[in-house]
């Protein structure tokens, strides 16, 4: 399978990643790479193996619905980048 | 050429849980502002989610009300975009294994019985909630919203008109209501709506482009809302025009809804396993026992009311529509078995009273033994049921006992026949023509001057002792 230089540059605006041309080149080189070797996966036989979905062999971990302290938000305030009252604040964004 | 709309919904309600889905923060409404949040919800590096035991068994139980089967095997999903309300630049949903698929809800519109399927119910998280300064380059931020647990529930696109959408909504709401997994309060958006909906020439199977509306905040907004969409797609087609796949937001105020053109990138979340939460899976005897543990749900109190109280269905409809007011129909029964009865009120007046103030029996401010006990009065003739309604409209305004107002008013029946006659009497007198139609053998005449006599009560003159003293009177 190979990657044009307009799925890195798709692929780097869903990220939200600015890339100058060399890196796209870059990267379309090291991503074709990753693609091959999925291609060389794909030709496994893994009828015999189970699908898995998580790495570890845990299941079913919840806990009780019984309410914890948060945090003490002047401290999580104080770590925001831009503030307004107790509000974060950020570029206006128009409802989308 | 006539054009048939095909419609599917997208419902999420929040669910009623005392903590968020995946960590311990508060869920509540209404508190000030980035006070419930922490590393979880904040989406803050290292901070591991944990699944909230309460929201996966409400889950199945709305899962198992809408008749859908339960996984085998169900994981959770990121799904991945950026916006600010979203703290972590992914949302944990469920993508290829859901919690539950292929369910029904059986709905009824105009007397119609219809089946609409359910194609998924699944789990996922809130996003927080974002204002929009006016005269400001600004946006602000709360995050207390963000990680409520909600489900998802997609019907098939089996609705054919607005009115059954509305159908649809309503029967969900009261599921829901009766499974006591949320408030479904659409006004503080713990219960929303999506629309899917496209036309197609009548007869024809394949379905058209459709549109997704977008920000309806009540079950007849998106009546509305719909309507507007089949006008507009109607008029696009038979123009000639192409109907084109987007979302459109519908304004309440102009009643249109509008392209929301911004977003238009591909809605491209490439979904992937979230590595932080294991999977889950049910033994069937789990499953079994959440069935067992359901609640009466409304079309079984339907069928129950009516067999067992031999209710027609419209008034049976009445009573269940709100689980609180057929829990209130019950208390009244056990003190007083007058199911007729005790309907006929909730029925009539007090569901009329609660229509016009728009709340529930349990914010009416009247109580089941109050209620039982104005029956009770009208039963033993202390007043007539026409005095007993006023009674019970003063009884909402100044939570009164019924037999307080009745005696502070003056308000009970006159059933003294001394009384009664010295009425008659003044009626009698002031009314010859009518005497003289009833003599002539006109049998309504004597129905007036019962009028007469019972407003010259007041109200408050016993019907039937009334009736059978003016007759021996008249035939002196
Ligand atoms: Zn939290």
């Amino acid at each position: 399978m190979a990657i044009s230089k307009e799925d890195v540059r798709y692929i780097a605006n869903l990220a939200r990643i600015g890339l100058s041309e060399s890196e796209i080149e870059h990267f379309q080189k090291q991503l074709e790479g990753i693609f091959e070797y999925i291609d060389q996966l794909k030709k496994l036989d893994v009828s015999a193996i189970m699908p898995a979905a998580h790495v570890l062999d845990i299941k079913n971990v919840t806990r009780p619905d019984i309410v914890k302290s948060s945090l003490d938000p002047k401290l999580v305030m104080d770590s925001a980048p831009a503030k307004q009252g107790q509000f974060f604040k950020v570029p206006k964004v128009i409802e989308g | 050429m006539e054009y048939e709309p095909v419609i599917g919904l997208e419902v999420h309600v929040q669910l009623n849980t005392a903590t968020k889905a995946f960590c311990g923060c508060a869920n509540v409404f209404g508190v000030r502002e980035n006070t419930n949040i922490c590393p979880v919800c904040l989406g803050l590096p290292g901070a591991l989610p944990v699944l909230n035991a309460l929201v996966l068994k409400s889950a199945v139980k709305v899962a198992l009300a809408f008749n859908c089967s339960i996984r085998d095997y169900i994981k959770f999903d990121r799904k991945n975009y950026f916006y600010p309300d979203l703290p972590k630049n992914f949302q944990i949903s469920q993508f290829d294994k859901p919690l539950s698929e292929r369910g029904f809800l059986d709905i009824e519109n105009n007397g119609i019985k219809k089946r609409v399927g359910i194609t998924r119910v699944h789990m996922e998280e809130d996003a927080g909630k974002l204002i929009h300064s006016e005269s400001e380059p600004f946006s602000y931020v709360d995050y207390n919203r963000a990680g409520t647990p909600l489900l998802e529930i997609v019907s098939e696109p089996e609705l054919f008109s607005p009115e059954e959408a509305y159908a649809y909504l309503t029967d969900l709401k009261m599921i829901l209501r009766y499974l006591d997994v949320s408030d479904c309060d659409m006004e503080k958006g713990s219960l929303r709506c999506d629309a899917n909906i496209s036309l197609k020439p009548k007869g024809e199977k394949k379905l058209g482009v459709k549109t997704e509306l977008k920000n309806m905040n009540s079950f007849k907004a998106v009546k509305a809302g719909l309507s507007f969409e089949i006008r507009r797609q109607t008029e696009c087609l038979e123009g000639g025009e192409k109907i084109v796949q987007e979302t459109r937001l519908w304004d309440e105020k102009k009643e249109q809804t509008f392209s929301m053109r911004s977003k238009e990138e591909a809605h491209d979340y490439r979904y992937f396993p979230e590595p932080d939460l294991p999977p889950f899976s049910f033994a069937q005897k789990e499953i079994e026992e959440i069935r067992a543990s359901l609640p009466e749900l409304p079309q079984a109190r339907l069928k129950r009311f009516m067999d067992s109280f031999g209710f027609l269905e419209k008034e049976a409809s009445v009573l269940i529509s709100d689980k609180d007011l057929a829990d209130f129909f019950e208390a009244c029964l056990k003190v007083l078995p007058l199911h007729k009865k005790i309907a006929n009120w909730l029925i009539g007046p007090i569901s009329a009273e609660l229509n016009n103030r728009n709340v529930s029996i349990c914010a009416l401010g009247l109580t089941s033994e109050r209620l039982v006990r104005l029956i009770s009065l009208v039963e033993n003739g202390t007043v007539s049921n026409l005095v007993a309604k006023d009674v019970l409209f003063q009884m909402l305004e100044t939570s009164k006992d019924p037999d307080v107002i009745i005696s502070e008013k003056n308000l009970s029946q006159v059933s003294d026949t001394d009384e009664l006659k010295k009425m008659i009497e003044e009626v009698v007198a002031a009314n010859k023509k009518s005497v003289d139609d009833y003599l002539a053998g006109k049998e309504n005449a004597l129905m007036y001057l019962v009028g007469q006599v019972m407003r010259l009560s007041q109200g408050k003159a016993n019907p039937k002792m009334l009736r059978d003293l003016i007759a021996a009177r008249l035939k002196q």
